[in-house]
């Protein structure tokens, strides 16, 4: 599995106004890209159009990976809820791409997965008996499962108390290395925890934000590290 | 319990009522007769009645069990077709428009006196209610779900069945807790209209008969068996539910 780089350029036309136009978004081959911007600027639209999914709005633009190959097969979404089927249990969840294309599910691929993501003793639990944290680690896990070079994840952690979310950060960081991923989020520390790249999203278009010059995942405690997420915040204050 | 205290209690306060306004009034039987006087109905017409309320029985219960079949397969059928919906949804809400009840007596034409033309009564009371129910759920599918599946690269045929029809579930419950009040319904109504058996046909020959007292006694062991298949129709929906959260 070699990560594709992939970029956006275009323009989204909803209700007879522009949503955002003339974007122009590189996500560099088996990097973090963190999005930002004030809600409503249209940043899961772009990251729906990349997925392949439906938006509201009509969209004028190209869609392409670095190596020409088509993108939608290779793309896993994790979102903000972690969308996990209420009736199946942990390992059901995990197995539900392989169910949904009606292929039988990679049983010691799934075992192995949730034991990665921490979940062993809950594998047969469902949903409903999960914390949030849990929860949002079996839908990495999910996600994993697919195995797909290209992750999108929109504010998958938002929901997380600061403890887990950091956790949970780590982890995903950890087990998505290799992945061209597109971070969807609100919050400049995680941005700047761990985005090689920063672009903060605009009505009048995207800028690029410089990050600090360790590599991420970046310690949250690091001063140059708390100083780039002062200076994102303002800048985010400033284009809002 | 509190709920089954309140319910013995009002309903010995009803019967009391019931007892003392026809002592009071000193009506004729054959016009109201007394819960007493039912009562002895009940008991000495219990072999009578009880062959009767298995014809209903058993009609009720074919009937919703088909009834509930096809609605779940016309719905799941509308949701799983842009076409189908729209060429069979404006009928399907037309027909709703037609009373059933009306359609009473050409049934008895149709499907003859026997337990075949109420069956068939029942069935069309309920899948209506079936249909529509179960058909809304399918068609509410949380978008997340189907987001998810789609860049899953999901077939359409597993969407459906292991994701939409088990996250309506609950819906299709809630026409099944419709479904078994109609349900006894429609086998009397196809019952008054032309049968040589069960508790409508009963209840009409004891009315014709002014023994209006076994007339009541067919019309309690109607409610009776109602209220025990919407209880038990009821725990079944209520399952279905847990289901679809997880908590089953």
């Amino acid at each position: 599995m070699t990560a594709p780089s992939v970029s956006l350029r275009g323009s989204v036309i909803l209700g007879g106004a522009e949503l955002f136009s003339d974007l122009a978004l590189d996500l560099p081959a088996a990097r973090w890209t963190c999005l930002l911007g004030p809600s409503g600027v249209g940043k899961s639209t772009v990251l729906r159009l990349i997925a392949g999914l439906t938006v509201e709005g009509t969209f004028d633009g190209v869609i392409e990976a670095g190596d020409g190959q088509p993108l939608p097969d290779r793309i896993a979404y994790m979102a903000q809820s972690d969308l996990l089927l209420p009736w199946l249990d942990v390992t059901g969840n995990v197995c539900l791409g392989a169910r949904l294309r009606g292929e039988a599910p990679d049983h010691d691929r799934a075992r192995d997965l949730i034991d990665r993501v921490g979940l062993s003793v809950h594998a047969s639990k469902r949903p409903a008996q999960l914390s949030g944290g849990m929860r949002q680690r079996v839908a990495l896990a999910r996600t994993l499962m697919e195995d797909r070079p290209v992750a999108l994840l929109d504010e998958p952690f938002s929901a997380l108390d600061a403890r887990t979310r950091a956790e949970m950060q780590e982890l995903a960081f950890e087990l998505l290395s290799g992945r061209t991923v597109l971070l969807v989020t609100h919050d400049p520390a995680e941005a700047v925890r761990m985005g090689s790249r920063i672009v903060l999203m605009s009505r009048t278009g995207a800028t690029e934000v410089a990050v600090p010059p360790a590599p991420p995942i970046r310690a949250n405690d690091d001063p140059s590290v708390l100083a780039a997420q002062a200076q994102l915040l303002t800048r985010m204050r400033e284009a809002a | 319990m509190n709920a089954l205290r309140n319910g013995v209690l009002s309903a010995a306060v009803a019967l009391l009522a019931w007892q003392i306004l026809v002592w009071v009034t000193a009506v004729p039987a054959f016009i109201l007769p007394g819960p007493l006087r039912v009562v002895e109905a009940l008991w000495v017409s219990r072999e009578s009645i009880a062959i009767n309320a298995g014809y209903t029985i058993t009609e009720v219960l074919i009937g919703l069990a088909l009834g509930t079949f096809l609605g779940a397969a016309t719905a799941i059928h509308l949701a799983s077709s842009a076409t189908a919906r729209r060429l069979a949804l404006p009928i399907l809400v037309f027909t709703q428009a037609v009373p059933v009840f009306a359609l009473a007596p050409i049934l008895t034409l149709w499907f003859g006196y026997g337990i075949w033309s109420k069956i068939v009564m029942t069935v069309l009371i309920i899948y209506f209610p079936v249909t529509s129910a179960f058909l809304d759920g399918l068609q509410r599918t949380d978008r997340g779900y189907l987001d998810l599946a789609r860049t899953m690269g999901a077939t359409e045929r597993a969407t459906l069945w292991r994701l939409r029809v088990p996250a309506a579930l609950p819906s299709l419950a809630s026409g099944l807790r419709l479904a078994s009040v109609y349900a006894p319904i429609g086998a009397v109504i196809g019952e008054w209209v032309g049968a040589s058996k069960g508790l409508g046909y009963l209840m009409l020959l004891a009315n014709g008969r002014a023994k209006t007292d076994l007339m009541f006694a067919s019309l309690f062991v109607l409610a009776l068996f109602t209220v025990l298949l919407h209880w038990t129709v009821s725990r079944g929906a209520d399952w279905l539910d847990r289901r679809a959260r997880g908590e089953g």
